[in-house]
């Protein structure tokens, strides 16, 4: 057999993302279920809570939790040291924090994909350039490289985004380049190429479906650290600006009363292992289903 | 094996370079790197004058190789808070970082290993559950919010052990399971999936069929293959914790280069937030490369071409 041929034989197709429809059976309804709350929650959080949450009532600080002595149904989840409602600033932080991920993921995912697909079908001289500058990037600490940017550059929402998404990018560069060398040996390829198809066309049509089922995984997973990179940040006060409600932020301002006043930080942390819980489930039920056989 | 050697450390001393290279552009992005090095009251003649000691009325290549020179000799600039300099600055506070990072490995790979290796033999037992538990909490929880909870519980309600600083042994039991919490929970995970791989490999049902004595079938033969991916994971989490111990340094108190960091970029003290990242990114590159060359030395059948 030639080698080109077993190389080929060895290349088993990949699962369509459809294959999953019908493979309900074992899927993390909990963490789904989850999810969907913390979702629809922080999305319709004007409609579930009626406080503001930089509203300022000195009044009204340090209000305990609803099931402690004094604490009533008014502020859920009791107040913090300036009287904002701990729940809606959980609600409306949730925003910030989500956004925040989600956007640098999903630049991420763009430019790491594009990178990926490029250095994987080119090759040549743009792969190695595209593959060593992925190699470098990978080998950066992403807290202190984030820490040093963030102090040239002040700090801002955009300026998060932008810092940690190049390191999302060069994780899937790396990945979907090493698919893509894969996919592009199938028969399949070459066929559309005699058959004519424009190298766009082959990189859309024929590629990038048996790559994406990978991408959503790894994206899933990717997802989950990164609310803990961002909400870290935060919490170094190097993030969000104050007084911008975020969760890990929240969990920084409530430190300093935590053995008289824990629910400040507790409830905000709490907001935040729930959400990276149930992501990693559902990433981890996507990967078994997906790619059984794929260890990421 | 000498050839991939010698690649992969042309590979790493590139990445310093890129390092290097991101710090020059960036301090030279905002505009005049001399706003970044001097406070904003120095006063023109100062200005004037670290801008020739800086050479940066030299052409920019001469700059970047000045620049490089420093690095790869350690000599780092001053302080300008302090007016010492930042390589001994850097020095001292190594140590309590490294001491740190090297407790919570320990703990990560003391009870991640076991746990790990129990969950595989009972699979689907108590153990197994509750690793599978802390398996998933070690990726969900962040370091910050442990080490509250933590001090909250072992410092604040039962006072176990100290809330903060550096003193003798008992202030390092919070921030290293802190700090190696995440490790743990990927050790365990590592352990339990490749001792699953092992025991179910041939040789392991060969040992078995003979009638060899469990134990010395799952310490001797399937615990030293899947040990390999282990060790490559416990370095990598080494290199990780040297960047990531600046959330648990600055909640201890813990007077290492993660807490340098913070309180340079608190005074806007550059040379030292740069001198620390490129220590740190050094760090973080020459581990990541011993781990792959130490791979390669333990694991016989691996061979890059």
């Amino acid at each position: 057999m030639s080698d080109v041929l077993s190389a080929r034989l060895a290349v088993l197709p990949r699962r369509p993302v459809s294959a999953f429809v019908g493979r309900w059976s074992g899927a993390p309804w909990l963490s789904g279920l989850v999810l969907l709350v913390l979702i629809l929650g922080v999305a319709c959080a004007p409609l579930l809570t009626r406080w503001d949450p930089l509203e300022i009532d000195l009044a009204k600080a340090f209000a305990p939790p609803f099931y402690a002595a004094g604490g009533s149904w008014d502020h859920p989840l009791g107040t913090d040291n300036l009287g904002r409602d701990i729940l809606s600033r959980i609600l409306y932080g949730g925003r910030v924090t989500l956004l925040l991920s989600v956007l640098a993921i999903v630049l991420g995912i763009v430019a790491g994909t594009l990178l990926g697909l490029l250095s994987g079908y080119r090759g040549g001289w743009v792969d190695v350039v595209i593959q060593r500058s992925v190699e470098a990037i990978l080998s950066l600490p992403t807290m202190m490289v984030a820490l040093v940017f963030i102090f040239v550059l002040g700090q801002s929402f955009t300026g998060v985004v932008l810092v940690l998404s190049p390191f999302i990018a060069a994780r899937f560069a790396r990945m979907v380049r090493g698919d893509v060398l894969s996919v592009r040996a199938l028969p399949y390829v070459d066929l559309a190429r005699v058959a004519g198809a424009s190298d766009t066309r082959i990189i859309l049509r024929h590629v990038l479906p048996n790559v994406a089922g990978t991408i959503i995984v790894v994206a899933t997973l990717e997802v989950g650290q990164l609310i803990l990179v961002v909400s870290s940040l935060s919490f170094l006060g190097l993030g969000v600006p104050p007084p911008s409600p975020e969760w890990g932020l929240m969990v920084s301002a409530g430190r300093q009363y935590v053995a008289t006043n824990y629910w400040l930080s507790l409830f905000p942390g709490l907001a935040i292992v729930l959400t990276v819980l149930a992501i990693n489930v559902i990433g981890d039920w996507l990967r078994d289903v997906l790619d059984p056989k794929r260890v990421v | 094996m000498v050839s991939y050697v010698g690649r992969r450390t042309l590979q790493a001393i590139a990445n310093i370079v890129f390092v290097a290279t991101l710090i020059f552009v960036l301090a030279r992005a905002t505009g005049d790197p001399v706003s970044l090095l001097l406070p904003q009251s120095a006063s023109p003649a100062v200005v004037d004058q670290l801008r020739t000691e800086l050479g940066l009325d030299k052409p920019l290549w001469a700059q970047f190789l000045g620049f490089l020179g420093q690095i790869f000799t350690f000599d780092l600039g001053h302080s300008f808070v302090t007016g010492e300099p930042v390589s001994d600055v850097l020095l001292t506070h190594i140590g309590p970082t490294l001491a740190l990072s090297l407790t919570a490995l320990v703990l990560a790979v003391v009870v991640g290993i076991p746990l790990g290796v129990v969950s595989a033999v009972r699979r689907g037992g108590v153990i197994d559950a509750v690793a599978k538990g802390i398996a998933l909490l070690g990726q969900a929880v962040p370091a910050f919010y442990l080490s509250i909870l933590l001090v909250l519980l072992f410092a604040v309600q039962l006072p176990l052990f100290p809330v903060a600083g550096r003193d003798g042994a008992a202030s390092y039991v919070l921030p290293a399971i802190a700090l190696g919490w995440p490790a743990l929970a990927g050790v365990l995970r590592l352990t339990r999936s490749s001792m699953l791989d092992a025991l179910d490999a041939d040789y392991v049902r060969m040992a078995r069929a003979k009638g060899m004595h469990p134990t010395i079938t799952v310490g001797k033969h399937a615990l030293r293959n899947a040990l390999i991916p282990v060790v490559t994971f416990s370095g990598l989490m080494l290199a990780g914790f040297l960047g990531g111990a600046v959330v648990i340094e600055s909640i201890f108190n813990w007077q290492g280069i993660g807490q340098l960091t913070l309180d340079a970029i608190k005074v806007r003290d550059f040379p030292v937030v740069q001198g620390a990242v490129i220590t740190v990114a050094i760090g973080f590159i020459v581990v990541n490369l011993a781990v792959d060359i130490l791979y390669l030395v333990i694991d016989p059948r691996i061979r890059y071409e």
